[in-house]
């Protein structure tokens, strides 16, 4: 069993994720919507990716909204330079493992491979998130204060 | 009214998901079923074009490879024409017709797209209703075994649902001993180099390095080469075995692969319909 076989990352997030914080929500849905159905014309699996995206946009507004003070957002973007590496990568991690767990289960579609599933979900997210987080060291811009 | 309103309009991050989620997962359902309408997969105009053109690179790094299995099966045919000149009459097995024409008729196509990585994969080839293509129509590859069902088909392009598919079973059998079971991909295993064999009667003799052929009651013809026995050793508790084997065909180098046309295959399918189901 080859471990790569296991992991496959979808880097494709960091967009949904990157996307401005003064967006409306019907808008953040609407463009994970089109995200996710041109993924899923590219990928033969119509409608996984779909409600994979929308699932990752519900969960980024639920922890945004918690986490940042609603009037009068201090950053344009909730990259990891204006957020910091705590918030960010716990950003990262829930919104990743929501995506990862619909598009998952969503593709399996049957529970007799649940344990098997969850696997590669928790091996793929790991990939996805590493990946996800380097890039964003890679183009690390600390605001100065 | 006003309150429910406000109710709506302050929880709208939830309702927009309810909404876009049920949208997601009804296509999700859809796309499932058997008979489908919607078309925005590879075999669509724009999506096929992009495939077209990324696969023009790929094409020439594979060249080594394709080459040499076309003149690996170049020189197999040739020795089974030679075999075939000098045959005794009265061994002739080629299923032909009433009319003496061959049941079967093959034509070549090039991948160009292909997954194997997903829990369901798919391949787009560059036939099309054009050329006479069908659903349901069985693609091999080529002289290295079985590929899938053609699933979905547009005017110059089609999917063909891969072995490396959840809904795929295609018969096949031991060419030891004729035992015939059903090969499956997945349940627990993600490797595209491997595949499982079910429904095999405990009674059977199976050992290790066994050919398992297609059996010829789906509708693939019978006895395409599917891949060697790798592990016998896989408890059910039932009475019928699973046996995991080693796939001629490796799926991630895949560039030409021949569908298979079966003269007789509605009659077939028109024929087995009228049995009362037994699932």
């Amino acid at each position: 069993m080859s471990f790569y076989n296991m992991a496959t990352p979808f880097v494709y997030i960091l967009f949904l994720l990157l996307l401005p914080f003064g967006i409306p929500n019907l808008l953040l849905y609407l463009i994970a919507f089109v995200t996710g159905l041109t993924l899923d014309a590219f990928y033969d699996t119509l409608g996984v990716h779909t409600a994979a995206c929308v699932a990752l946009v519900f969960v980024r507004i639920l922890f945004i909204s918690v986490t940042v003070s609603r009037d009068g957002f201090d950053e344009p973007e909730p990259t990891l330079g204006n957020m910091g590496i705590k918030w960010f990568l716990l950003y990262a991690f829930l919104c990743t493992f929501a995506h990862h767990i619909v598009l998952f289960f969503l593709e399996t579609f049957r529970l007799t491979e649940f344990s098997y599933t969850l696997l590669k979900c928790l091996l793929s997210g790991i990939f996805t998130l590493f990946l996800v987080t380097l890039i964003e060291f890679i183009f690390y811009n600390r605001k100065v204060r | 009214m006003r309150n429910l309103w406000i109710f709506i309009s302050r929880y709208n991050a939830f309702f927009f998901f309810i909404i876009f989620f049920t949208v997601g997962v009804v296509l999700t359902v859809r796309n499932n079923s058997y008979q489908r309408s919607v078309t925005i997969n590879s075999t669509n105009k724009v999506v096929g074009d992009v495939y077209n053109n990324l696969n023009v690179l790929k094409k020439y790094i594979n060249l080594g490879s394709v080459n040499d299995s076309l003149a690996g099966e170049n020189a197999k045919l040739k020795t089974e024409i030679l075999a075939l000149k000098n045959i005794d009459t009265a061994k002739d097995v080629i299923v032909k017709d009433t009319a003496g024409v061959p049941q079967y008729t093959y034509l070549s196509a090039r991948v160009i797209k292909n997954s194997i990585t997903n829990r369901n994969n798919f391949i787009t080839i560059n036939r099309g209703k054009a050329d006479g293509m069908e659903t349901n129509m069985p693609v091999i590859s080529p002289g290295r075994g079985v590929v899938g069902f053609v699933q979905d088909v547009s005017e110059h392009l089609a999917t063909v649902r891969s072995l490396l598919h959840k809904d795929t079973h295609i018969s096949v059998s031991l060419k030891r001993n004729n035992a015939v079971g059903s090969l499956v991909w997945g349940d627990r295993n993600s490797d595209y180099r491997k595949a499982y064999i079910k429904d095999i009667p405990n009674h059977f003799k199976v050992s290790l390095k066994d050919t398992v052929v297609t059996s010829g009651f789906s509708f693939f013809p019978s006895g395409i080469p599917v891949g060697t026995v790798s592990n016998t050793g896989i408890s059910t508790g039932d009475n019928f075995m699973t046996i995991e084997i080693n796939l001629f065909n490796d799926f991630s180098t895949l560039q030409y692969v021949y569908v298979i046309k079966n003269k007789l295959a509605k009659e077939q399918t028109e024929l087995e319909a009228k049995l009362p189901n037994e699932q």
